[in-house]
């Protein structure tokens, strides 16, 4: 094993030190004062030295700025004032970068390598304790879940033992009760389904295989098969037969439209574009993964996501993400952390640099986004990450394979990634042996996806494959088993092309290795599709064939190993009853008295967590690539204003586009899940018309992170989240047409059980005619007339300023749907008709927020008065006009040469002309009795907002 | 009829760039003709460059950016195709080389030419940077691609951009664009010089002036409403980066 550290000569900027040393002095650690980080290369084979010269010289070092050392490194010891660590990757982990370090080493002529595995150096200087190194070790350095400290001279990796085939099958027929429920328990059945399963057998005869088991399990789970939301509930005295199917889908049943292509049956809804083009949309959480690695839990939730694109229809070319983040509070305390969980401002930069690492090398733009924060998202924080695709029209229905037809893999090797979740993690050792070489996460390899990318698209356009689906959770038994459904499938697991040998026929049938595609191969497409991927550097291996019987029968080495009637495996499992519950509280405001000054308050609002600015994060994101963006994620006069959603043209040289934006609101559903979900809905519909989109075409998706779903008051309130999808849905004319749901995230700390709030993610698609109708949320003109439209209520529930104020309860906004509609169809008119110059909805923070951010994002200032705000009911103090966060409100500016025909335009509904621009620099406020509440600089209200994500 | 003579353009792609779209969009634009293909055909000689006027690195994360941007293409252009690149350069061809395309340029030796060295390394604030960026066209630089051309504003995206080169080799390189302020001045400091790249260069050619590498993005910029304020009424048709390919292909073509 040969070693080389690489080094940045003394004079060359150390970003990568720098930063860590932020990051240590953030740990309230002071006692580090420098730190260098290095690349180490470890080269196993027969290689000369003169071979190792020149690999350090012509691959490894850039030697105007770097320099290289060949020899073994010092592990955790002290040399002098310095203390150094090397972070590997534990084995089993695939490190991305081995590839193409062999590839570049087979460029230079060397041939004797075998093997490269690299690791991080981190050299601190100073004279922290042994504690605060444990600290930064933990802290900072090293995720057990995949990463080890080397702290020797690394050895040979074993070799891996060889699998021998041995069927295995499990005692189901004479198994007792208490035998049936620790299957049950391992494989995660209910008693309901493992005794339907041991009836199933019992009708055979036989006993299950272990692979037919792990099928039905991987079938029959909540992440496949949504159980939940297929349930039959009793609520509330009602039965609703099937939650999705009585509210969700029903409402596009319903709506009927014509220009949804595939809803609610492929890996994600398809819409019409324009007579030649498709739009694919797919939202995905990836939850626990980033909870226990966020940087590899986030970039493959990412990647796959962008396969389940890639898996629609026949295939669609991935063109735009948006990724949201639930996080915990980036302050507390390290003592307050529940145990085993990593602390949020970690997460939040483990899943930041996820999302641009894997997002950004594969050229797909991450146009728009949201990153909400909660004390009890500690423990479990959210990933959302959601995938455009534009597929051609005669490509956006499911495929259908024939019977002969070959069932192909397409992508990276399989291994034993995710299988059964984390059995693996050790800091001492530096090879496990790989008999428990696994882990349920993986980094991801980017570039392995985008060649596959590049191979199956080109496929598609040659028409090579009939069908084609992901290897998502479940692996091959989901993908093979859903494909096969209508015909039949016979799979030669022995041909999967493995990573490292030993697997069993099990292991390789459920195993998740990330960047495989399946795809339904007629056979004579077969050889030009190989020539394809082997020209784009990928595999295709033909593992079986599609069949006439419905079965799926599969083989190792010629022994039949699993044998199921696709009936029962899709079709057999019993339904599950569930009793939900509903008791609506009503919330009169907390008293609350001696309010902040308004400026105060203003600036506190700005500068919540929640509604920050995230520039931080937007920046190391590529959201120009493909080079489709007309409305940024930040724009304004010195581009750094937050804008309501995002435009792109995803066809060149058309002008046609699409609006993509996210609602979504777990404050309120503390209050009220119904009127969560229905602003939810509202606030993504309302950022598509601040923009200057329309309602005409306009598709939703669900995306809910819930508690427990068991329990009778989360289920009540999941149902009525449910419900309120359905109504908003049909009154706005927006079908949903693809959703996905994450349960039972919750967690058990000091005895008590603690849920997140329940969240509800909605992201819109729109469709807008002609771009050149957009509209930025920028105040453009000194002069020109500001107008709110629609009417504020006394809804301070879950709102900044509550938050602000440490108070809870109070009435959470409502949803007035004809109010809502027929304001949104009048202001899509005066977008239409270019009769507005910037456009602002309003959400976190409500007016206040709203009308600073249109004053920083423009570089102006303004003048309101309060006493000109469209009110209704009983609002009876300044604070509440400047914060509450009544839905369907828009702030807008128009020219006054065009007012008289903007408010002939709104004439019958609540709006107001509240003030104007001025060119001050100062945003000031007059109260409803008449007097200055704020005048303060647009600046300071700027870096108050900047402030706190400024890392 | 008369047949206008229309440049032949070949935009070489390896795993990993993703560019590749958007640089042919805007050269068909421009009005040339394209070849999209992957190394592996040039490597195994199943296609020729001597065929085409104007070659085209585009950017991306070739081979993942691993070791560093362009590492492992940059080694693979020298080690399989310097001869053939060598040959395209002596006999009048253009090379454009954008973002990740300017980083291969240099790990192979392309740029700056004449066994100078420059690296593109990581950016001082030690992120990805993804900003636009007003630049300034050296107007003593004999480079093809940036004639006629005083300001451009464009996006950069990379975490690798800082040129970086021998303090007293700096100087005599063709810079033919630089990182300026929005008034036009320099130094330009963080964010308008968003890397830290020394002397603020932002693209280099090689002494023919036929070999140009940078690394902002033209190809990002070739209609009015990708311009980040076109909303404000600050741009106009067709965006700044369009002349970097016309002036391409009006060479070739007056050729």
């Amino acid at each position: 094993m040969q070693r080389v550290e690489v080094s940045l000569l003394p004079h060359m900027p150390d970003a990568r030190g720098r930063s860590l040393e932020r990051d240590i002095y953030d740990l309230g650690i002071s006692s580090v004062n420098r730190v260098r980080v290095l690349d180490v290369y470890y080269f196993d084979g027969n290689v000369t030295p003169e071979e190792v010269e020149t690999l350090c010289r012509e691959a490894l070092t850039d030697t105007l700025t770097q320099e290289y050392r060949i020899g073994p490194g010092s592990y955790d010891t002290i040399d002098g004032d310095s203390f150094s660590y090397e972070v590997t990757y534990n084995a089993g982990v695939e490190d991305p970068v081995e590839d193409s370090i062999l590839k570049t080493i087979a460029d230079l002529g060397i041939t004797s390598i075998n093997t490269v595995k690299t690791a991080t150096r981190y050299e601190l200087y100073g004279n922290p304790t042994q504690a605060e190194l444990k600290t930064i070790c933990s802290r900072l350095l090293v995720n057990p879940t995949v990463q080890h400290i080397v702290t020797g001279e690394l050895s040979e990796p074993p070799k891996a033992p060889e699998y021998e085939f041995e069927l295995k099958t499990v005692e189901v027929l004479g198994s007792n009760d208490e035998m049936l429920k620790r299957i049950a328990g391992e494989l995660g059945f209910s008693q309901d389904e493992i005794k339907t399963i041991q009836d199933y057998y019992a009708s055979l005869g036989r006993n299950p295989t272990d692979a037919e088991l792990e099928t039905l399990a991987q079938t029959w789970s909540e992440h496949c098969g949504h159980k939940t939301f297929k349930a039959r509930f009793n609520f509330n005295e009602t039965v609703i037969d099937g939650l999705l199917a009585s509210t969700i889908m029903r409402a596009t049943k319903e709506l009927d439209k014509p220009w949804c292509l595939s809803v609610f049956k492929d890996n994600a809804g398809v819409i019409s574009f324009d007579d030649e083009w498709a739009l694919a949309f797919k939202v995905e959480t990836h939850n626990h993964p980033s909870a226990i690695e966020p940087y590899g839990g986030a970039a493959t939730g990412l990647g796959g996501c962008v396969r389940d694109i890639l898996g629609t229809g026949l295939s669609a070319r991935p063109i735009a993400s948006t990724d949201v983040f639930c996080l915990g509070l980036p302050e507390m305390p390290y003592e307050d952390l529940p145990e085993g969980s990593l602390h949020p401002r970690r997460i939040f930069k483990g899943v930041k640099s996820g999302v641009a690492d894997y997002g950004n090398r594969l050229g797909i733009p991450t146009v728009n986004g949201a990153v909400l924060f909660d004390r009890r998202y500690t423990a479990n924080p959210l990933v959302y990450c959601g995938t455009v695709g534009l597929l051609p029209q005669w490509a956006a229905d499911t495929g259908q394979q024939k019977p002969g037809d070959l069932i192909v893999v397409v992508g990276g090797r399989t291994g034993r990634d995710g299988i059964h979740g984390v059995t693996f993690a050790s800091t001492e050792l530096n090879y496990t042996s790989t008999d428990e070489a696994q882990s349920s996460v993986q980094i991801g390899n980017p570039i392995t996806e985008k060649k596959v990318i590049d191979a199956i698209l080109e496929a598609r356009d040659k028409k090579l494959f009939s069908r084609i689906t992901d290897c998502g959770g479940g692996g091959f038994s989901s993908a093979i088993g859903e494909m096969g459904e209508n015909t039949g499938a016979r799979v030669y697991l022995d041909r999967v092309p493995l990573k490292y040998a030993g697997l069993s026929y099990t292991e390789i049938w459920i195993s998740e290795s990330q960047e495989r595609m399946l795809l339904a191969v007629p056979p004579e497409c077969f050889d030009e599709l190989a020539e394809i991927c082997q020209r784009e550097g990928t595999e295709a291996t033909v593992i079986g064939e599609f069949s006439d019987d419905k079965m799926l029968k599969l083989y190792y080495q010629d022994n039949l190993v699993c044998e199921l009637d696709m009936q029962f495996l899709h079709h057999g499992i019993p339904r599950l009853e569930l009793e939900a519950t509903y008791i609506p509280r009503e919330q009169p405001n907390p008293p609350y008295e001696g309010t902040l000054e308004p400026a105060r308050a203003l600036k506190e609002v700005l500068s919540s967590w929640n509604t920050c600015s995230k520039e931080w994060v937007i920046r190391q994101y590529d959201h120009e690539v493909q080079g489709g963006s007309v409305l940024k994620p930040l724009a304004g006069r010195h581009n750094d204003g937050p804008m309501d959603g995002a435009v792109i043209q995803p066809v060149p040289g058309s002008k046609k586009g699409i609006i993509i934006t996210n609602g979504i609101n777990p404050a309120y559903g503390d209050i009220d899940p119904y009127w969560m979900a229905a602003s939810a809905i509202e606030e993504a519909l309302r950022q598509v018309i601040a923009v200057g989109g329309s309602l005409d075409r306009v598709a939703l998706l669900d995306n809910f992170s819930w508690g427990s779903s068991r329990r009778a008051e989360s289920l009540g309130a999941l149902v009525r989240a449910c419900q309120a999808c359905y109504d908003l849905a049909i009154a706005f004319e927006t079908p949903f047409i693809s959703g996905k749901d994450s349960l039972n995230n919750e967690y058990e700390h000091e005895g008590r059980l603690l849920s997140i709030p329940h969240t509800l993610l909605i992201s819109a698609l729109a469709v807008i005619e002609d771009t050149s109708t957009v509209i930025s949320a920028d105040f453009k003109k000194a002069g020109n007339l500001i107008y709110l439209v629609g009417s504020t209520l006394d809804e301070m529930g879950g709102s900044e300023y509550f938050k602000v104020l440490g108070l809870s309860g109070g009435k959470v906004p409502r949803v007035f749907v004809l109010k809502a509609l027929d304001i949104m169809q009048r202001l899509s008119k005066a977008t239409r008709e270019k009769m507005l110059e910037s456009c602002h909805d309003l959400s976190d923070g409500g007016l206040g927020a709203g009308i600073a951010e249109m004053a920083f994002a423009g570089d102006l200032g303004a003048h309101i008065k309060l006493g000109n705000v469209p009110l209704e009911g009983a609002v009876t103090k300044d604070d509440i006009i400047l914060f509450s966060q009544s839905n369907s409100r828009f702030l807008c500016e128009v020219v006054p040469e065009k007012a008289a025909e903007f408010e002939k335009l709104l004439y019958g509904t609540e709006f107001g002309c509240i003030g104007s621009i001025e060119d001050t620099g100062k945003l000031k406020i007059t109260g409803t009795i008449g007097e200055e509440i704020m005048n303060e600089p647009v600046s300071n209200l700027k870096r108050a907002w900047q402030e706190p994500l400024k890392w | 009829m008369v047949k206008t003579f229309k440049p032949e353009v070949l935009i070489i792609r390896a795993p990993g760039t993703n560019c590749d779209y958007e640089t042919a969009f805007a050269f068909e634009e421009a009005g040339a003709e394209i070849s999209r293909i992957h190394i592996s055909q040039l490597v195994e000689k199943s296609l020729k460059m001597s065929n085409y006027q104007i070659l085209v690195l585009p950017g991306g994360f070739t081979y993942g950016d691993d070791i560093t941007g362009g590492r492992i293409m940059g080694n693979e252009i020298r080690l399989k195709l310097k001869d053939d690149i060598d040959r395209f350069i002596s006999s009048g061809g253009l090379i454009l080389g954008i973002c990740n395309g300017f980083q291969v340029m240099t790990n192979a030796g392309i740029l700056p030419g004449k066994k100078q060295r420059v690296s593109l390394t990581g950016n001082d604030s030690g992120r990805f940077e993804c900003r636009w960026v007003h630049l300034a066209v050296n107007p003593s630089s004999n480079c093809v691609f940036t004639q006629g051309i005083e300001r451009l504003y464009l996006p950069v995206a990379n975490s690798e951009g800082k040129l970086v080169a021998d303090e007293n080799k700096l100087n005599s390189l063709n810079a033919a664009l630089y990182y300026c302020t929005e008034a036009g001045t320099r130094p330009a400091a963080f964010p308008d010089n968003p890397s830290g790249s020394l002397n603020d260069i932002a693209g280099i050619s090689d002494e023919t002036g036929r070999v140009f590498g940078m690394m902002p993005h033209p190809e990002r910029h070739i209609r009015q409403n990708q311009h980040p304020r076109w909303t404000r009424g600050e741009a106009s048709h067709p965006g700044d980066g369009f002349k970097v390919f016309t002036n391409a292909v009006e060479w070739v073509k007056r050729l």
